[in-house]
């Protein structure tokens, strides 16, 4: 499964080489044509069989959301800033893999025992915390990682038995999902598969892709948040884990084209796919941008529910996985120029 | 025997105060060839004989460091969410996005989490989530978690050790596994050097959940002194320098009335003759070790403490110099082997001469 490797790789907005590597690997013998871009989106094309003139745009980010180094402090330590969405209440006690030597640093706080009893209440804010790689002085800190290194968590993935556990499956789980996509048949229509850079820091890379590809159409390929954990008041879940792809009808990002909409869900209920509605007005993704370029883009986000998205244990079920593949899959095989009529 | 190596098998060795097990196995394994005679304490800590060579009666040193780690219990199933509870003084501020092991029917993997920040008001971003919102997730359908698991079940916290520069390491149970090791390396030591003296090692239990394993064990084992070994607080960003101690620079000897004022010098004199550095640690009254149980023994122990610095204590990334592990070696064993037969009567207290 490559959703290991991908999930296990190094890749904070803007620094998505490893995972650029590894995608191109995984895809180069099922398409057409690579290249990447200015701003390191990799750009692939699996041709059609000709019978549809179409231009299809899938778009799955490779990066994740992580730390960069600011500073260093004249003990040695680390002082970070975040890149993307970070969790202010899960980093004390973490391990981090610090730079491209994957050095381990561990964010630790004050002791349980000297705190005051207010001073629990608080999360501590990012720039009271410290990441100490064992470095013994402000200069060996510097070397160790200079101004600008990266971090991420440094969790591996791991199954529990039906599901997995990991980082990253916002939005590696996307881009997994577009792996097994190009592995299959051709489609009708040229697909242009993107795997993009920098969704996390403002869907930098989606919007310059969706420029180059100037698509029909587009799919943004997501691993979404699922808030299934109980709670007090009753409150929507987002999305549930088990009840199969999310399909998103409007985040804070864009509202789905109706008519891929309706796609995805005539498709679903033909076939007997599980399928969900991700709760409208939350999350935004790559389609955020890729609906408005040049003169607007028809596009619908699919999603494998993921609960703890941001955090270093992600988890997701493997049939959610799997039913999102086929869901795609069966969809675009169904796309033809008249559904967008 | 090499510290680092000795310190990532006990720390990330499983043992949660009151269910030492695993860690009591391999401390087991790791004093077999050392000592003499092993035997298991009624409440679960590790007692072990390695004789000294001086004449029978022999007096008795007792070395005790705890064994076992804090963790956290299964108090309800929901949803095939699992609802948890401390055991001993877990930091509820650095359970998220722990990776754990749910000691049910079956060892299952699991994650400790909450409701994702992006579904959250504003301010419940800064605030500590309270223990009723954060659950164990064991990935498994709701049937398969009620079958599985039962209130009551341990949950260990799994984190490997990871190693920093400078020989640094970082772990889940370096207090006071950490100790353990140090105490390892004094029984290989003097395993080579001649010692009058019985030595009676102890791992003990139960220390996070108020001082038991050291209470029962230090009655049982009688000793004559006793050197108690826990971590201590070091410098670390955020913390008042006063009270905490340099990384690296050695281990401490602790002053007060917890311990014995002629013991407190006899091992600053064995310090400065082998050149271990070390640091005085001044504790005012209650040392909140197992030094403070065993003191109180039967008709009192002189009693001992040396401590390791450790940065972010109680919390799954205890970091510590393995260099400071090593030293407090040295110098517990150093200690024992210049303990002569006399040195009871040279500490007793002394009154109408």
């Amino acid at each position: 499964m490559i959703l290991r490797e991908l999930s296990e790789a190094y890749g904070v907005s803007g620094n998505e080489d490893d995972v650029r590597s590894i995608l191109h690997d995984a895809v180069r013998e099922h398409v057409d044509e690579v290249r990447v871009d200015a701003l390191g989106n990799l750009l692939t094309v699996k041709r059609g069989t000709g019978e549809d003139p179409m231009r299809v745009m899938l778009a799955a980010h490779m990066d994740e959301i992580g730390l960069m180094v600011v500073g260093h402090d004249d003990k040695g330590m680390l002082k970070v800033r975040a890149v993307g969405g970070i969790d202010d209440r899960l980093l004390p006690g973490l391990v981090l893999s610090v730079g491209p030597d994957r050095v381990p640093g561990v964010v630790g706080i004050k002791p349980i025992h000297l705190v005051e009893s207010d001073e629990m209440k608080k999360v501590s804010k990012l720039d009271e915390l410290a990441v100490d790689v064992g470095a013994k002085s402000q200069d060996e800190a510097k070397e160790i990682a200079p101004l600008g290194t990266y971090a991420t968590f440094a969790t591996q993935y791991r199954e529990l038995g039906g599901t997995v556990t990991g980082k990253a499956f916002d939005d590696r789980a996307g881009c997994a999902v577009l792996v097994e996509l190009l592995r299959g048949d051709r489609f009708a229509f040229d697909l242009h598969a993107v795997f993009t850079v920098q969704e996390e820091v403002g869907l930098r890379g989606a919007r310059v892709a969706a420029f180059a590809v100037d698509p029909d159409c587009a799919f943004a390929l997501e691993g979404t948040i699922a808030d299934d954990i109980p709670k007090e008041k009753e409150g929507s879940p987002t999305t549930r884990l088990g009840g199969g792809p999310a399909i998103t009808v409007m985040d804070r990002s864009f509202i789905a084209d109706r008519r891929l909409v309706r796609l995805l869900t005539s498709t679903a209920e033909d076939l007997d796919i599980p399928h969900q509605f991700k709760q409208p007005g939350v999350g935004g993704t790559d389609a955020g941008v890729i609906h408005l370029a040049r003169e607007g883009v028809p596009s619908a986000t699919v999603a494998v529910p993921s609960r703890y998205i941001h955090s270093p244990v992600a988890l997701l079920s493997l049939e959610d996985f799997n039913n999102t593949v086929r869901l795609m899959r069966e969809s675009l095989s169904r796309l033809t120029r008249e559904t967008l009529e | 025997m090499e510290a680092i190596a000795l310190l990532k098998q006990l720390s990330e060795a499983e043992g949660i105060a009151g269910f030492e097990g695993p860690v009591r196995d391999l401390v087991r394994q790791m004093w077999e060839p050392l000592v003499d005679e092993m035997y298991e304490g009624n409440l679960g800590s590790l007692i072990a004989l390695k004789k000294g060579s001086g004449p029978e009666p022999r007096p008795k040193l007792m070395l005790a460091a705890h064994m076992d780690e804090v963790g956290l219990m299964v108090t309800d199933i929901e949803e095939g969410f699992l609802r948890i509870a401390r055991v001993g003084g877990t930091d509820r501020r650095v359970l998220l996005g722990l990776e754990v092991t749910v000691h049910g029917r079956r060892d299952l993997p699991g994650v400790v989490a909450t409701r994702p920040p992006h579904v959250l008001p504003k301010e419940e971003r800064k605030k500590t989530v309270p223990l009723d919102k954060i659950f164990v997730d064991v990935g498994l359908p709701e049937e398969e978690v009620e079958a599985l698991v039962s209130i009551g079940d341990l949950i260990s916290i799994r984190r490997e050790l990871s190693e920093l520069k400078n020989r640094r390491v970082a772990g889940k149970a370096l207090d006071d596994r950490a100790c353990v090791a140090a105490i390892t390396l004094a029984l290989d030591r003097l395993s080579r050097i001649e010692h009058v003296w019985d030595v009676v090692a102890v791992a003990t239990a139960q220390e996070e959940t108020g001082l038991k394993g050291a209470l029962t064990s230090a009655y049982g084992v009688a000793p004559d002194l006793a050197i108690a070994l826990d971590v201590t607080f070091a410098e670390q960003p955020g913390v008042n320098k006063t009270g905490t101690l340099p990384l690296g620079e050695g281990p401490s000897i602790a002053l007060g009335p917890n311990f014995h004022p002629k013991l407190v010098e006899r091992m600053k004199d064995v310090a400065e003759d082998r050149e271990i550095p070390y640091h005085l640690d001044p504790i005012p009254g209650r040392s909140g070790t197992d030094a403070w149980a065993i003191q109180v023994t039967r008709e009192g122990v002189p009693t001992l403490l040396v401590s390791v610095p450790v940065r972010y204590m109680h919390q799954p990334v205890e970091t510590l110099a393995a260099e400071d592990v090593e030293r407090a070696g040295r110098l517990l064993a150093a200690f024992v082997a210049d303990s002569e037969v006399g040195l009871l009567d040279e500490i007793a207290w002394k009154v109408g001469e």
